[in-house]
């Protein structure tokens, strides 16, 4: 549902494109999704291709996905670390003063239309 | 025809934002302060929200948007309870509204009467604090049966709202809820965040809240 959420988004933003660009159809989006956005690409797939069907300038289009690394910042030692493997705890001081650097975004990277 | 590539570049979130930013701006500018109430189903929103408004009552015109996927039973409560404006907005499947639902809902609640309006957003962590509304402040209520580890496991709610509320203080013999803890966990993801802990059903700690609440509405109106 959130996904489904997401789309609606994704599709205004790109019906407002298409108006500026002069485009009608659009080919494939692909989307940078960072690994701990709590997207899960399967059901954004499915989504979309229920969605798509709804908007005549995305009914054909696919959308693609390139995944964005976590990465967290710990404050006490400065060290970054690989959030999915290691979590909110540093790995080399275990401290839990750590923040996400990267890896909650998602992004509309390119469109291929015409 | 030949399809190119067009580079976009742009956050999913960033058409929302500046969406809800108008609507914050025609918040202020018509004077009536929107505050947007998140939490997981159960945590006792309708309760402390019927409390709040027959407290302030007296003090603010208030009107009440209560979001839902389904069914009219918070706006029903609501209307019983209080003597505030309701209207119900189904969210048609949605987990959470966005700033465009929001001005619908506004826009039929109507500002000209209205000092401060609440929107009782749909149960869900993690989905409405992805999306911001348009509403002046946020405010998110975590009860006591829940857990204290909420703080870590749905990062995002926290850091996005102004003021947290700790609701059924009264069952808290019964739970291995650590108020410490939690405190700790919310302000390491928002160190500026106001804890209230409360009772809706009670009142315990509710003159706290509507203290915060009252000052955060005058100011935005002044």
């Amino acid at each position: 549902m959130h996904e489904l959420g997401i789309i609606v988004h994704i599709s205004r933003t790109l019906t407002k494109l298409a108006d500026e660009k002069k485009l009608s159809k659009i080919g494939s989006v692909t989307l940078e999704v960072g690994e701990v956005s709590g997207i899960v690409p399967d059901y954004m797939t499915d989504a979309w291709n229920y969605y798509k069907k709804k908007t005549p300038l995305l009914a054909e289009s696919e959308l693609r996905m390139e995944t964005l690394p976590a990465v967290t910042f710990c404050e006490e030692c400065e060290n970054t670390y690989e959030t999915v493997k290691y979590g909110k705890i540093c790995p080399r001081c275990n401290s839990p003063r750590t923040y996400l650097l990267t890896g909650s975004e998602c992004n509309i990277k390119e469109i291929e239309a015409c | 025809m030949d399809m190119k590539i067009i580079e976009v570049k742009q956050s999913i979130f960033a058409d929302n934002d500046a969406d809800a930013e108008r609507l914050r701006q025609q918040l202020k500018s018509e004077g009536t302060f929107l505050l947007n109430v998140m939490s997981s189903p159960g945590s006792g929103k309708t309760t402390t929200l019927v409390r709040t408004i027959n407290a302030l009552s007296d003090e603010f015109r208030i009107g009440i948007m209560e979001a839902d996927i389904d069914s009219d039973v918070d706006a029903r409560t609501m209307s019983e309870n209080t003597k505030a404006k309701t209207i119900q907005i189904h969210t048609g499947g949605m987990c959470h509204l966005d700033a465009d639902m929001t001005r619908q809902g506004i826009t039929e609640l109507g500002t000209a009467d209205v000092d401060l309006a609440i929107l009782e957003n749909v149960g869900n962590l993690v989905c409405p604090a992805e999306f911001d509304t348009g509403a002046s402040k946020n405010v998110m209520i975590l009860s006591v049966p829940e857990g204290h580890d909420k703080p870590l496991k749905y990062p995002l709610i926290f850091k996005v709202c102004d003021a947290l509320l700790i609701n059924k203080i009264d069952v808290m013999p019964y739970f291995d809820f650590d108020m410490d803890k939690v405190t700790e966990y919310a302000h390491m993801r928002n160190p500026d965040i106001k804890i209230f802990p409360i009772c809706a059903k009670t009142g315990e700690g509710m003159d706290a809240w509507y203290e915060w609440l009252r000052t955060e509405v005058k100011e935005w109106r002044s």
